[in-house]
């Protein structure tokens, strides 16, 4: 598989990974040098403590048994292994005893704890060196810090007789503690880098095969294959949670894009219809009289034509509009009551002339939401001029209700006949698409656009449409969700 | 009467013109914004005809150009956009009415003949008479020949504007507009059987017929 790393670069992961990666490093870098410089600060304090006993031993015999006594023990204990470093010195500075043979000068011109470490060399150490020293000789003097000298600290005193005795430690302990540490911070920062690195490589990898395998899918479904789903590999990580969601999107829009084809190809067939008639009554009244009755009725015909032509656009592009949900601005309280008294008043008259008794029940307290008048009222003169039409051929008199009900959160507006309804949910459910006219409606005059319109009202208002089983007939349910007034 | 045509599109402007001539009237065509703000502010015409998206100068900005000069030519305005904003913006911009494209003629001449402002002189009177039909503004009283017919809320509402804009005609969709303050098609034609009950109650019984069907285009109230 070919990788390139800039691509790998770019992933987030990989830029996580870097990210902890440097913040930890620098954790652990100043972790270790915190814990170094106390370990060395307590390592010196206890150096300090040792020669402090050291002198104040020596204090004793110098005052029990004076200068020989002194010189005398200082001789015995520098010769132990791993001993202290002890000297004592005439008041020019001049080595007369002790342990060390040279010195970083002006250290014993100091009085008290030297204040910083020393650079010393003891007897015997230096003797081979000291050849290859001779040629260095200056050198060494200016820097006496090389290689073959340790460092020490020291304490320095005078007697009373102006003599110099110097007790020091050497610090090559904590030094070699510090290197240690030091060496194994690198080694572990180097280690650190190479998981990194590797985690990086991996995590970064594994993150770009699978979003390379989801545009790969993108790219054949943009490619017009609106059936492919994008890869889920059952590993119930984010990136299957992203493709379960992305694929019930495409199935959303997949079904969005079937409903709008089905809505196109309706349009197509049932404006053809209506296209042709026209067409063929223009063609008959141009081959016919002019000067006859009939010639003046085709074009009236052809007007009426038109216009029920018109009428349908304009219930198609309402409907749509008010399914992209613009205008939302119109919003005003309305009074639902009201708008039943007004829709049953309208049509109270056409009901009596089709033998059906429509009423309201008698509600008149106001149930106000926010909505659009206009839009409401021609919602419920669609559902009531349906229920009209389809009341016929119920058993018993043809009658309309229209009511108002009020629940917890919303406000229902029932229309209820008694017609024979629409027994098959399925029908029920279909009846408020576009176009869509059942077999028993099939004689009535109408669009199959005007449940799809009073549906298209009730969802830009938030609420719902429901067609419902009567016993007898069909109810229809207008819910609005009820405004809480502030 | 004389019309304002502000329409930039030539061929359906001409038609119009031609139309209005039939009609008896004569029209002017203006075809962008700023050519139809210079005319309309000469203040010679009884009616304009606005189409709302014109080149240089829209329609509204026309119409508000001229009310706040103080011009007060009632203005029809023309649309493509039919949505129940647009007719709010579009009257609140100053317009009187406003009719959604595509339209009918007939439509159209009946409402410009009502916006006329020499027609509209009939707001301030309290009694209407048309004929021997008498329409009480105040008591809601209707008398015909001096006998008194009862009549619904919305059917006395009905007559009082058919009676104001007696001898136009007057559309369904007017009807529907200026009596139930609804601006859509209902899809049966429930104005119709409001009107023939109203004109049971206004004919029945007196010789002469008073309340017309003007056929393809409405209702003309006449007497005689």
């Amino acid at each position: 598989m070919s990788l390139r790393l800039p691509a790998i670069m770019r992933t987030t992961a990989a830029r996580l990974s870097a990210l902890y990666l440097i913040l930890f490093a620098i954790c652990a870098v100043l972790l270790v040098f915190y814990m170094t410089s106390l370990s060395a600060r307590m390592l010196a304090g206890q150096t300090m403590d040792t020669i402090n006993e050291e002198v104040l031993g020596l204090d004793r015999f110098y005052r029990r048994g004076g200068l020989p006594a002194l010189v005398r023990t200082i001789e015995q204990r520098s010769r132990q292994p791993g001993a202290n470093l002890y000297l004592v010195a005439d008041p020019n500075g001049r080595i007369l005893t002790g342990n060390v043979e040279s010195i970083e000068p002006g250290v014993l011109a100091t009085q008290g704890w030297t204040t910083n470490s020393f650079a010393y060399q003891r007897y015997g150490e230096g003797t081979e060196r000291r050849r290859a020293d001779e040629e260095t000789a200056q050198d060494e003097a200016q820097t006496p810090s090389g290689e073959h000298r340790h460092a020490a600290i020291a304490l320095v005193w005078r007697l009373p007789n102006q003599m110099i005795v110097l007790v020091g430690r050497d610090l090559g302990e904590p030094e070699r503690f510090r290197s240690v540490v030091r060496q194994s911070l690198m080694l572990s920062l180097g280690m650190m880098a190479l998981g990194g690195l590797l985690i990086w490589y991996f995590v970064g990898r594994r993150a770009l095969k699978r979003i390379d395998d989801v545009s790969q899918a993108g790219r054949r479904i943009m490619g017009g294959d609106l059936t492919g789903r994008l890869p889920i590999t059952g590993a119930g990580d984010e990136f299957d949670r992203l493709s379960e969601n992305l694929n019930v999107m495409l199935t959303r829009i997949a079904a969005l894009n079937e409903g709008l084809k089905q809505v196109s190809d309706n349009i197509a067939h049932d404006l053809k219809t209506p296209l042709t008639r026209l067409r063929n009554r223009a063609e008959a009244a141009l081959a016919g009289n002019p000067e006859t009755k009939d010639y003046r009725e085709a074009l009236e015909g052809t007007i009426a034509e038109s216009d029920r032509l018109i009428k349908v656009f304009n219930a198609i592009l309402m409907i749509s509009r008010l399914e992209a949900g613009q205008s939302s601005e119109s919003l005003t309280p309305v009074d639902l009551s009201a708008a039943v008294r007004d829709v049953v008043e309208l049509y109270e008259p056409v009901a009596e002339e089709e033998g059906v008794a429509l009423d309201a029940a008698a509600d008149t307290s106001p149930s106000t939401i926010l909505g659009n008048r206009e839009l409401i009222g021609q919602a419920l003169s669609n559902v009531v001029d349906n229920a009209i039409k389809y009341s016929a051929g119920g058993s018993g008199k043809p009658a309309v209700r229209v009511s108002v009900e009020r629940a917890a959160d919303e406000i229902r507006l029932r229309v209820e006949d008694n017609g024979p309804g629409i027994p098959d949910e399925h029908d029920r459910e279909r009846a408020t698409e576009r176009f869509v006219r059942l077999e028993q409606s099939r004689s009535q005059p109408g669009s199959g656009l005007g449940l799809s319109l009073a549906k298209a009202v009730m969802k830009f208002h938030g609420g719902r449409l429901d067609l419902l089983p009567g016993s007898p007939g069909l109810t229809v349910v207008m819910a609005f969700p009820q405004v809480r007034e502030q | 009467m004389k019309i304002l045509v502000i329409e930039d599109d030539r061929e359906a402007a001409d038609y119009l013109v031609k139309a209005f001539a039939e009609a008896g009237h004569t029209a002017h065509v203006a075809g962008d914004g700023d050519s139809g703000f210079t005319l309309a502010d000469t203040g010679e015409y009884d009616v304009m005809v606005v189409d709302r998206m014109l080149p240089r100068r829209d329609g509204l900005s026309v119409i508000a150009g001229l009310r706040s000069r103080g011009n007060d030519t009632p203005v029809l305005i023309l649309s493509a956009l039919g949505e129940v904003d647009d007719r709010v913006t579009g009257l609140r911009a100053g317009g009187d009415d406003y009719l959604t494209k595509p339209y009918a003629f007939s439509e159209l001449l009946a409402r410009i003949e009502v916006l006329n402002r020499r027609a509209s002189a009939r707001e301030a009177e309290t009694i209407y008479r048309t004929g021997d039909l008498e329409l009480d503004r105040l008591s809601h009283t209707v008398k015909r020949a001096g006998r008194e017919i009862t009549l619904q809320p919305r059917e006395f509402r009905l007559l009082e504007y058919l009676m104001r804009h007696a001898g136009q005609v007057v559309t369904r969709t007017m009807l529907l507009e200026n009596v139930w303050d609804y601006h859509f098609d209902p899809q049966t034609n429930v104005i119709d059987v409001h009107v023939s009950r109203l004109r049971g109650k206004i004919e029945k019984g007196f010789d002469r017929p008073i309340l017309h069907t003007v056929r393809g285009a409405g209702y003309m109230l006449k007497a005689g």
